[in-house]
């Protein structure tokens, strides 16, 4: 089935997710949609499978234009999207997930629908026992499940949202056998990522998006190069860098292995000087959250040995490493660092030392003052965080922080943030620096990282970098380490 | 600002008169007249002597349960257990008194250690509660409404077994302690003023606590988000359990009061629902433990009033919880479409 979309338009607040969209696929391709996250790529998808509505722009289907209102809405029309979630019900068998989503009689049918799950699978070549239960399946077979399924429900196109997470190799092969498959049969699949190499062998044709907006579409042969400057942004301009990095180190990891039920992560080595800026880059979920995480105690290692000041902190919690200096700025700000509901100045008192029983409400005021003042926060001592704009509660959040710190870890301090408020922000933590506080920081902003690093760690699919230095890193050359390519260098060197 | 008071005043009128009109409708359509049916809550409240000192016996352990489950409340946690700890703290203040009560020991003393034991088994009982979701991971809904029945089980037990009066067991409990073991009322009433005392001191230490303490601003951070609060360094679980082990304190403190001032022995359903009670009065006022006090007496009177619904409408006396519960859910829907109002606008 063609699919055509015309002028999308989504703001979500601020935010313009969607801007001016227009993109033709016709029928029987395998069309890539790049970009790096927040890009928009997931906002688009879900505007055409129903699950959020554009403010404006037109959706046509073989020529005609259609209305999608809801997910229902969009398999009756043929479209069906696989979630990087699967949305399947785990206590469930097989048979009856497939059910779920049938706009049927009173009585369901297993028998019939037990034989269709058979038919399907000897076309694809799966082995799913309809009478499984949900939960035995591995994540490679649970995506296995949705395709059939959304093919069942009559789907003639089909959306897949970073697929090959989480998934084998084996079932990665076995995955694009399957879309080369269905395009042969003329359907239209839509495959999103931010993978260079998945984009490279799969896709027949190829847009990127950056920040809202198409930047533009690419036929194979693909130019790698060219696919990392459009994601990025074309001009990749550095200001000044300046370091502070002294000698001493403040953290020292020692082959360290941690791991979480996704990703493994393992022989990573680091020796952070004080005052000294690393940046962790990466895709979102490619190691740096467990990275940052086994840095201050919120992640245990499987393996190795974590120093902070000297002190072998291995095993210890969160709270044991922030009282030795250590503190953590998680990317999610009011889930994991700010209380919706408290004032600023009872953030201000919260953060600082606990003294006595009962609050000094009075210093706590001309404390909230006095930081509001050198953080410049637009909003009041008494303002509830929830009422601050995105910028506004990054810098509340700086200023939670207290003095001296050793260790400073963020991700994505600038996500968000306009350009005044990331200038701003950065001023503020290479003051830190000069103080002698060492900083980790995880970001997809290429500039940022070049610009305010001083080594650089990669990370791809649970696979890190020895820390490079960022003086010798260019932006193309990141950009390229970052979708996995040009990795056999320390492949090499591991394997050895 | 000022304006945004006003709208919610408006909402809170609104609801109560809703719920005013509802219980009016059903009072009609129970034959009952409804201004003669209102009339006789009123003076079954006030009418006498005798009525308003029973709406102020009923006040205490409002009181008390109101003051512990908005500390719960504060801390995210939704103490549903608290009937249990009221009740095992009617146990442990009864297990005191039968301990000391053949002993030298001055009765005085005896009776303070029944109020101390109450206080223990209230909170022991909370901390099962809060064990449970901690380290069970089993909500504390769950594990707290479980907790209830085996505090009623373990009351029956006690009344029929171990604790049975001489002779047959009866469901109308123990036998009486010595008159010497009472918490000392006003004479010729239950009303205790120790009671009285000890409730309203339980409503200002908690005022102050939630107001003016890091414990209570920690226990905030807790309630509102716990994963901020722990990156902030706040021991977040230690937090949960010490709002159980004070919530389930308090509620222990109000069975103690009732064994040792209003029924002089242990019985089944000691609890009487005031824990539950307590939750809604909590809710009702937005957990402002400011307005506890007001509240707490309105609902006791409500109580108190509509037995004379029974008595003199032949209706059943579960009226008063009719009107409390509607009153609840009618402000809590207010407040809803309040936020959902102002949000569009």
């Amino acid at each position: 089935m063609k699919v055509e979309l015309r002028n999308i338009h989504k703001r979500f607040g601020k935010v313009h997710a969607s801007n001016d969209i227009a993109l033709t696929i016709p029928a029987g391709t395998i069309q890539g949609i790049l970009g790096e996250n927040g890009a928009g790529k997931s906002t688009l998808m879900k505007i055409l499978s129903g699950f959020i509505q554009a403010d404006s722009g037109e959706i046509l289907l073989d020529d005609r234009q259609v209305s999608i209102k809801s997910p229902a809405d969009a398999i009756q029309l043929g479209i069906g999207m696989l979630h990087q979630d699967p949305l399947d019900f785990p206590p469930m068998r097989l048979v009856d997930n497939f059910l779920l989503g049938h706009a049927g009689g009173l009585f369901p049918n297993h028998k019939e629908v037990a034989w269709d799950i058979q038919k399907l699978n000897a076309q694809f070549g799966f082995a799913l026992d309809p009478e499984a239960y949900v939960d035995s399946l591995t994540v490679g077979e649970r995506q296995q499940l949705e395709i059939l399924r959304l093919l069942w429900l009559g789907a003639r196109v089909l959306i897949l949202d970073e697929p090959t997470t989480g998934i084998s190799a084996s079932q990665k092969t076995k995955l694009f056998e399957t879309l080369r498959k269905l395009a042969e049969q003329g359907k239209t699949i839509i495959f999103v990522s931010h993978k260079l190499e998945d984009v490279d062998v799969l896709c027949h044709k190829v847009a990127v998006l950056t920040a809202g907006k198409l930047m533009g579409e690419m036929n194979p042969p693909f130019d790698q190069k060219k696919l990392v400057e459009l994601m990025f942004g074309k001009e990749i301009s550095l200001g000044e860098r300046y370091s502070a990095a002294a000698e001493g180190a403040t953290l020292t990891l020692r082959d360290l292995a941690v791991e979480d039920a996704r990703l493994q992560l393992s022989n990573v080595n680091l020796e952070l000087r004080a005052g000294e800026v690393v940046g962790l880059a990466g895709m979102e979920g490619s190691g740096q959250g467990l990275f940052i995480r086994a840095c201050c105690g919120l992640l245990r290692p499987v393996h190795g040995k974590v120093t902070l000041n000297h002190l072998d902190l291995t095993g210890k919690s969160y709270h044991v490493y922030k009282q030795n200096g250590a503190t953590f700025l998680p990317a999610s700000r009011m889930e994991e660092g700010l209380v919706p509901g408290l004032t600023l100045t009872e953030h201000f008192i919260l953060a600082e030392e606990t003294q006595g029983v009962f609050i000094n409400q009075e210093r706590g005021l001309v404390l909230a003052e006095e930081r509001i003042r050198s953080f410049n926060i637009r909003g009041t001592p008494t303002s509830v965080v929830e009422s601050l704009s995105g910028g506004n509660q990054q810098r509340a959040l700086l200023a939670l922080l207290r003095t001296p710190l050793s260790l400073i870890l963020l991700e994505h301090p600038t996500r968000g943030l306009d350009i005044e408020s990331a200038i701003y922000i950065w001023g503020k933590l290479k003051e830190r620096c000069k103080q002698g506080s060492s900083i980790v920081f995880a970001s997809s902003d290429l500039e940022e990282l070049l610009q305010y690093s001083d080594r650089v760690i990669v990370f791809y699919s649970g696979k890190s970098t020895p820390p490079l230095d960022a003086r010798s890193l260019t932006a193309g050359k990141l950009g390229e380490l970052i979708g996995g390519a040009g990795w056999d260098e320390w492949e090499t060197e591991q394997s050895a | 600002m000022k304006k945004n008071i006003w709208i919610n005043l408006g909402f809170q009128a609104g609801a109560f008169l809703l719920a005013l009109l509802i219980t009016t409708l059903i009072l009609i359509f129970a034959g009952a007249p409804p201004l003669k049916a209102y009339g006789s809550i009123l003076s079954g409240a006030f009418g006498s002597q005798k009525n308003l000192i029973a709406v102020l016996i009923s006040w205490s352990p409002l009181l008390l349960t109101t003051a512990g489950v908005l500390i719960t409340f504060a801390a995210g946690l939704w103490n549903i257990g608290i009937e249990g700890q009221m009740t095992l703290g009617a146990i442990f203040a009864t297990w005191g008194l039968r301990l000391f009560q053949d002993t030298n020991v001055s009765p005085a003393l005896i009776i303070a250690i029944g109020l101390l034991f109450g206080m223990a088994g209230g909170a022991l009982w909370a901390a099962l509660a809060g064990a449970l979701k901690t380290f069970g991971g089993v909500n504390e809904i769950f594990g707290g409404l479980g907790l209830n029945f085996v505090a009623t089980a373990l009351t029956i037990y006690l009344v029929f077994g171990p604790w049975k009066r001489p002779g047959v067991g009866s469901m109308s409990g123990t036998k009486p302690f010595d008159e010497k073991l009472w918490l000392s009322t006003l004479p010729g009433t239950a009303l205790s003023p120790w009671g009285i005392g000890l409730s309203i001191l339980a409503v200002i230490v908690v005022f102050i606590l939630l107001r003016g303490t890091y414990f209570g601003l920690k226990l905030k951070a807790v309630g509102k988000n716990m994963r901020s609060a722990f990156m902030l360094g706040v021991p977040t679980w230690q937090y949960s359990m010490f709002a159980f082990l004070l919530c389930g304190a308090f509620a222990g403190l109000a069975g103690a009061i009732q064994v040792e001032a209003v029924y002089h022995r242990l019985l089944p359903n000691i609890s009487n629902g005031y824990g539950f009670l307590g939750l809604l009065v909590a809710m009702l006022i937005n957990y402002q433990a400011i307005w506890v006090i007001p509240i707490a007496f309105f609902f006791a009177a409500l109580n108190v009033g509509s037995i004379q619904l029974q008595i003199v409408h032949k209706m059943d006396s579960s009226f008063a919880g009719v009107l409390q519960d509607l009153l609840v859910l009618l402000i809590l829907l207010g407040q809803g479409a309040r936020e959902r109002l102002l949000k569009k606008a």
